[in-house]
């Protein structure tokens, strides 16, 4: 496999086996989508790629640690430096000095619009901003691969986009990306997306790949049809119809990859183990 | 408010560090008290020179027990005797003159027992006992004993304390997963985090010493390398027995009843309060395997007596063993903190190097 990633990679925590058998690869200038429920293993993966933790089996491969960047899904700044001093913390870690490691810093904060913001404290700041700032710690060094598990969650929508761009631009200018996200409209932006469950790969592809490769189809109506096959997309119901009937009363859906995502995981729960909470 | 209840004791149930502290505090505080808390001194270490030495030795009563008769010695070698801590008291006989007792101040209990002993041997008729001169503190101030013990206090609450909180700080943050995936060797981080605690208790040390000096006397008659060198030993184990509470402490509540469980014995059983010798055989040998005993041993000694370094290889030599012992422990489990799953940072991949994960 070209570019950086992992093969059949294992990852146990005590005798819980929290990864099993997860292969993907990302090559430059691309970004990979790691996608799945709480517990699927996401932080997992990204922990073993990032070189936080060691893994049970497999292989992997990553830069050396110069040239990775990392933001892992808890607190990356620290809540009692400045936003500058945050930065300048990062740069000096990384070997980046000088002139060279202020420029880089001010246009990050530029890009990020945290300009106005460098000499708040960490702890001063909202949670988007916070973000945008463990985002811009991570690109600081302008890292080969970046490593980010869920760096828009919980924060509002402007910040989403802004976080995006700043990913986005990374993956131009060159980098592998590797992102942890529950959004799966977020997921869409990435050349690959991996859908995760149980520590094991369910779907992964391109994300017109991943939606073409759904078996049967997918309905909307007004009722819900089928309390183990339904979900909720906005107002209107989507069912899951694996032989490919369309139900009476119901049409047949344009499929995303949110519905491809949620089907795959219907397909994978044996019948009458529950309803879908999406 | 059963609902309450019920919680808090299903909580609690979780929380077993902070049972055993509720459970097991009463007790430690009870025995520490019942069989260290004293300021009796029933035996008097004491060394006899001079041409009448032996005679003189006979005539010594409690609480006074003779270690050693030395006829061929002279007061010279009686102070040494006392400077290096080797007795608490030396009675200084000469040819046909009244013995004169020479007693050591820094040891503040042991030299009031002394003198009120010889006091009351002198109102007894017939009984010709010496004259007594306190030495090193000649008014017997508290003071100038209890300053030398702050300044290990003080380093043990910086040392333990702070270095513990602010390493708990990190993991309690999520940061520390930051610094592990950064291209720090485990060492650097650890060095990095223990440094800046590690200057300003040596700026602390400095001040309290000055400020000792100035506001109340106490007199700093040894060699300030010879305490440079055992403050620095003794901030190792200090520095090492924080980072260790910060290893096994998930938040900074723990750290701080983890460190509060290791200063308080190093405060009551050291011999900063009472008085090693006052206390029962058992509680006194757990006071022997703390550091706080031998740093006290080393300043009231550098800074009251003058003690010079030879005559302070046992404190130099403990601090040195618990230093190593303690740091290495601390260095171990800090590098596991930080490469989890016993990960090796210098076998990091080149770039598109495949790592073979058993291999790692």
């Amino acid at each position: 496999m070209s570019g950086y990633g992992v093969t059949d990679l294992r990852v146990r925590y005590g005798s819980r086996e929290a990864v099993d058998g997860v292969s993907f690869s990302v090559p430059g200038h691309t970004i990979a989508a790691l996608v799945g429920g709480d517990g699927a293993g996401k932080t997992s993966v990204l922990r073993v790629l990032a070189g936080a933790i060691a893994p049970a089996g497999g292989t992997v491969r990553r830069p050396d640690e110069h040239r990775i960047g990392y933001m892992p899904a808890g607190e990356a700044v620290y809540r009692d430096l400045t936003v500058d001093e945050n930065l300048a913390f990062s740069a000096r870690a990384y070997g980046v000095r000088g002139p060279e490691a202020a420029r880089r810093a001010d246009e990050l904060l530029e890009r990020t619009g945290l300009g106005a913001a460098r000499s708040r404290l960490g702890g001063q700041l909202s949670g988007g901003m916070r973000q945008k700032l463990a985002l811009a710690m991570a690109l600081l060094h302008q890292p080969e691969l970046l490593v980010l598990d869920e760096p828009t969650t919980g924060i509002d929508p402007v910040s989403r986009a802004q976080l995006w761009r700043l990913i986005a631009g990374a993956a131009a200018a060159g980098a592998a990306v590797v992102v942890a996200t529950c959004y799966v409209d977020e997921a869409e932006r990435a050349a690959t997306v991996v859908v995760l469950s149980d520590g094991q790969v369910l779907l992964e592809g391109s994300p017109e790949e991943v939606v073409a490769r759904t078996p049967g189809v997918v309905v909307a109506s007004a009722a819900r049809l089928d309390p183990e096959r339904s979900w909720l997309r906005g107002t209107r119901w989507r069912t899951w119809s694996p032989d490919g009937t369309v139900p009476p009363g119901a049409t047949r859906a344009e499929l995303d990859l949110e519905d491809a995502v949620i089907v795959a995981e219907l397909e994978r729960l044996p019948q009458g183990t529950g309803e879908v909470a999406a | 408010m059963w609902a309450m209840v019920q919680k808090e004791f299903r909580q609690l149930r979780r929380d077993r560090r902070t049972v055993a502290m509720m459970i097991v505090m009463p007790l430690v505080l009870l025995i520490v008290f019942g069989y260290a808390a004293s300021f009796d001194v029933t035996e008097i270490k004491t060394v006899v020179v001079g041409p009448d030495a032996q005679a003189a030795a006979d005539r010594l009563r409690a609480p006074f027990v003779v270690d050693r008769v030395e006829p061929a010695s002279t007061r010279e070698d009686a102070v040494d005797i006392l400077r290096d801590g080797r007795a608490q008291a030396a009675i200084v006989t000469v040819a046909g003159g009244q013995p004169q007792a020479l007693i050591d101040g820094a040891d503040l209990f042991a030299a009031r027992a002394a003198v009120n002993a010889l006091g009351q041997a002198a109102a007894q008729a017939g009984q010709p006992a010496p004259q007594p001169e306190v030495l090193f503190n000649p008014d017997l101030k508290t003071s100038v004993i209890m300053v030398p013990g702050l300044v290990g206090v003080i380093l043990v609450f910086i040392g333990v304390v702070a270095t513990s909180l602010g390493v708990v700080r990190e993991r309690q943050a999520g940061t520390l997963e930051q610094l592990a995936v950064m291209p720090f060797r485990p060492a650097d981080v650890f060095i990095g985090k223990i440094l800046p605690y590690f200057l300003i208790a040596a700026i602390d040390l400095t001040v309290i010493t000055i400020v000792g000096n100035t506001l109340f006397d106490v007199p700093f008659r040894g060699s300030v390398l010879t305490l440079a060198l055992g403050a620095t030993l003794f901030l190792f184990v200090t520095l090492g027995l924080g980072v260790l509470i910060s290893t096994v402490s998930q938040n900074q509540g723990q750290a701080i009843q983890l460190a509060f469980m290791t200063v308080l014995p190093q405060i009551l059983l050291s011999g900063l309060l009472f008085p090693l010798h006052s206390m029962a055989a058992g509680v006194r040998w757990i006071g022997y395997l703390l550091p706080l005993t031998y740093f006290i041993q080393l300043s009231r000694g550098v800074m009251v007596r003058g003690t010079p370094i030879d005559a302070l290889v046992l404190p130099l030599t403990m601090l040195a063993v618990l230093g190593v012992a303690v740091f290495g422990l601390s260095l171990i489990r800090f590098r596991r903190d930080l490469a989890p799953g016993g990960r090796a940072r210098t076998e990091a991949a080149e770039e598109s190097t495949t790592v073979p994960a058993g291999a790692r």
